[in-house]
């Protein structure tokens, strides 16, 4: 499983309720079933990903996660997680509101835009980072927001929630493996994970 | 739905199945119908494959579409021409797994495959009943399945499952017995016929009506409407295809000639087709049975019966966890029904997976082979069968 879900999964208390929004193929929703014991559900666009995570036995449904998100009554879930989605989502303000809506806590991770590789490729290059994380072009990307791991925290304050953990990354072969980093994680670390609630 | 039925590729079949009758209702303990009229006695033909598991939690009930019939799969003789209607997702180690599971599917009254319609005999008169058979619903066909389903000493169906008309009374089972359906299965289905729906089904009627055989429903001693029950045959399969199919199918390649004939036979491959569709719909069905269950599908309302007319209030007793599926290219019943329920489901809290499988079939795609579909209705019967309480 990717490193940024082992985190987001050892961060999940057993038994709760979960959504994943954009769960790809599944792989950790059927973790936390099968490890943790969790309801889980997911949602995804993409037509053979959602067929596969049912044929898992997964409860996925297929739609817009901006849109599915809203059917959804207050509280429904323990976690709502968007990993690695954040930076293709149009509106993240009404995103993260709909997400601490639906759920008590919401789990976010994301491609950290000021590693030092992209600020080193688009200081010497003048040309739009690509990175192994970030791997488009600038026309063919999915990913229409370039986030920090500092945008992140000032983001979260500023739409009025608190970051309960944040863990930043770095990761290696296929994002199956790495590790923690705590000294300057902005500049050094590829991911960002938050664990963020309304603090009330 | 015949025309797509085929001996399986690999030979897997459940093999040989045989039909069977239950009769109930008999009078004075007549069933009473939602549109108040008493009726009796009610005869369902109905077959079961597989083996009732010991706790009875391994039953699943097939529920057929407008022109389906109780022969979901297998053969009736080692010589059968065709299998039943299913056959490609029933059997051993299918989709829906005969191995695994029990199944039940039974005619739903008012049709003429082998359960009280408008050509059965009235006990009363000793004539066919025609349109002396009382109108019935969605929720009339299930109340008669639940009889079925109660005389077979089950109380928990694992799964309802059909699609289009089937669909609805798999909706109608999770409205009305909430405690007995552990999951469902609507496939390209609606909670209510859009006007479209309704007017297609309108000009089919209507197709049957005009022919002068028809006699107000009373032929059967004599000619027989064929040619109006043809027409709507013809009507009916324009709208269980789309543009994309008719298009790949046929487009506007001419049948058997190289130019027109300049006259009104059948030039084009499309009007053969239904002209053929229409024809072989005839030997097999009967035309009052068609206008019952038209009307019947047309009257089906779920939000109005059980929401008063709130699609979430409709779904807010049931508990099943749900598997909906629609098809992109279904003109007739299009995805976005589909998502309207899903929508409902989710905002009281229910289960429920969500698939628009790609399919350029139309409406028919549910009945066609299809991995795809077949892989998730697997998958969600393992998961709700080792999910229930053993």
């Amino acid at each position: 499983m990717r490193f940024d879900l082992q985190i987001i999964a050892s961060w999940i208390e057993p038994g709760s309720r979960v959504i994943d929004l954009g769960c790809g193929e599944g792989e950790l929703l059927k973790y936390l079933i099968k490890q943790k014991n969790v309801t889980g559900n997911g949602i995804e666009h993409n037509e053979s990903r959602v067929a596969r995570c049912i044929e898992k036995g997964l409860s996925v449904l297929q739609g817009d996660i901006n849109e599915e998100v809203l059917d959804y009554p207050d509280n429904t879930f323990d976690y709502v997680i968007l990993s690695q989605t954040l930076q293709q989502v149009y509106e993240p303000d009404t995103m993260i509101r709909s997400m601490l809506r639906i759920g008590k806590n919401g789990i976010v991770s994301f491609p950290n835009f000021s590693h030092w590789r992209c600020r080193l490729q688009l200081l010497s290059s003048g040309y739009a980072p690509v990175t192994r994380q970030l791997p488009y072009e600038w026309y063919n990307t999915p990913n229409i927001r370039v986030i920090t791991i500092k945008d992140f925290r000032k983001f979260i304050y500023e739409v009025g929630f608190n970051i309960l953990k944040e863990v930043a990354i770095n990761t290696q072969s296929e994002d199956r493996y790495g590790k923690a980093i705590t000294i300057f994680p902005n500049l050094r670390a590829t991911y960002g994970i938050f664990l963020i609630g309304n603090g009330k | 739905m015949s025309e797509y039925i085929e001996h399986d590729k690999d030979k897997i079949s459940v093999g040989i199945v045989a039909k069977k009758l239950f009769t109930f209702a008999e009078p004075p303990n007549e069933m009473v119908l939602e549109s108040g009229a008493r009726f009796g006695p009610v005869t369902l033909t109905y077959e079961t494959y597989g083996e009732l598991n010991e706790d009875k939690s391994n039953a699943i009930l097939i529920l057929h579409a407008l022109s389906g019939d109780s022969h979901v799969a297998g053969y009736y003789t080692a010589d059968d021409e065709k299998p039943g209607w299913w056959d490609n997702m029933v059997g051993p180690g299918k989709g829906i797994d005969t191995d695994k599971y029990f199944i039940v599917c039974s005619n739903i009254i008012g049709s003429c495959m082998g359960s009280t319609g408008p050509c059965t005999i009235n006990p009363k008169t000793i004539l066919p009943y025609g349109l002396d058979f009382p109108v019935v619903t969605i929720g009339d066909m299930v109340e008669a399945q639940k009889a079925l389903i109660d005389h077979l000493g089950i109380k928990k169906l694992l799964t309802v499952v059909g699609g289009s008309i089937g669909g609805m009374q798999v909706l109608e089972w999770c409205a009305r017995y909430p405690e007995m359906t552990v999951s469902a299965i609507p496939l390209a289905s609606t909670t209510k016929h859009s006007a479209l729906a309704i007017a297609f089904n309108e000009v089919a009627r209507q197709a049957i009506m005009a022919d002068p055989n028809w006699n107000k429903g009373e032929y059967y001693f004599g000619p027989k409407p064929d040619m109006g029950l043809a027409v709507a045959r013809m009507i009916g399969h324009i709208t269980y295809l789309s543009d994309e199919s008719m298009r790949l199918k046929f487009g506007r390649r001419l049948q058997d000639k190289s130019d027109f004939s300049f006259n009104f036979d059948a030039d084009f491959q499309i009007e053969s087709y239904l002209r053929y569709q229409g024809k072989k719909f005839v030997e097999r069905f009967d035309a009052n049975s068609f206008l019952y269950i038209t009307k019947a599908a047309d009257y089906y309302d779920l939000e109005k019966q059980h929401g008063d007319g709130s699609e979430v209030k409709a779904f807010s007793k049931m508990t099943a966890a749900f598997l909906v599926v629609s098809f992109t290219s279904d003109w007739l019943y299009p995805t976005y029904q589909s998502r309207a329920m899903v929508k409902a489901m989710k905002k009281n809290g229910l289960d429920v997976s969500f698939c628009e499988i790609e399919a350029e079939w139309g409406h028919d795609a549910f009945l066609l082979p299809n991995a795809r579909l077949t892989s998730v209705i697997r998958g969600f019967l393992e998961r709700v069968y080792n999910a229930s309480p053993k």
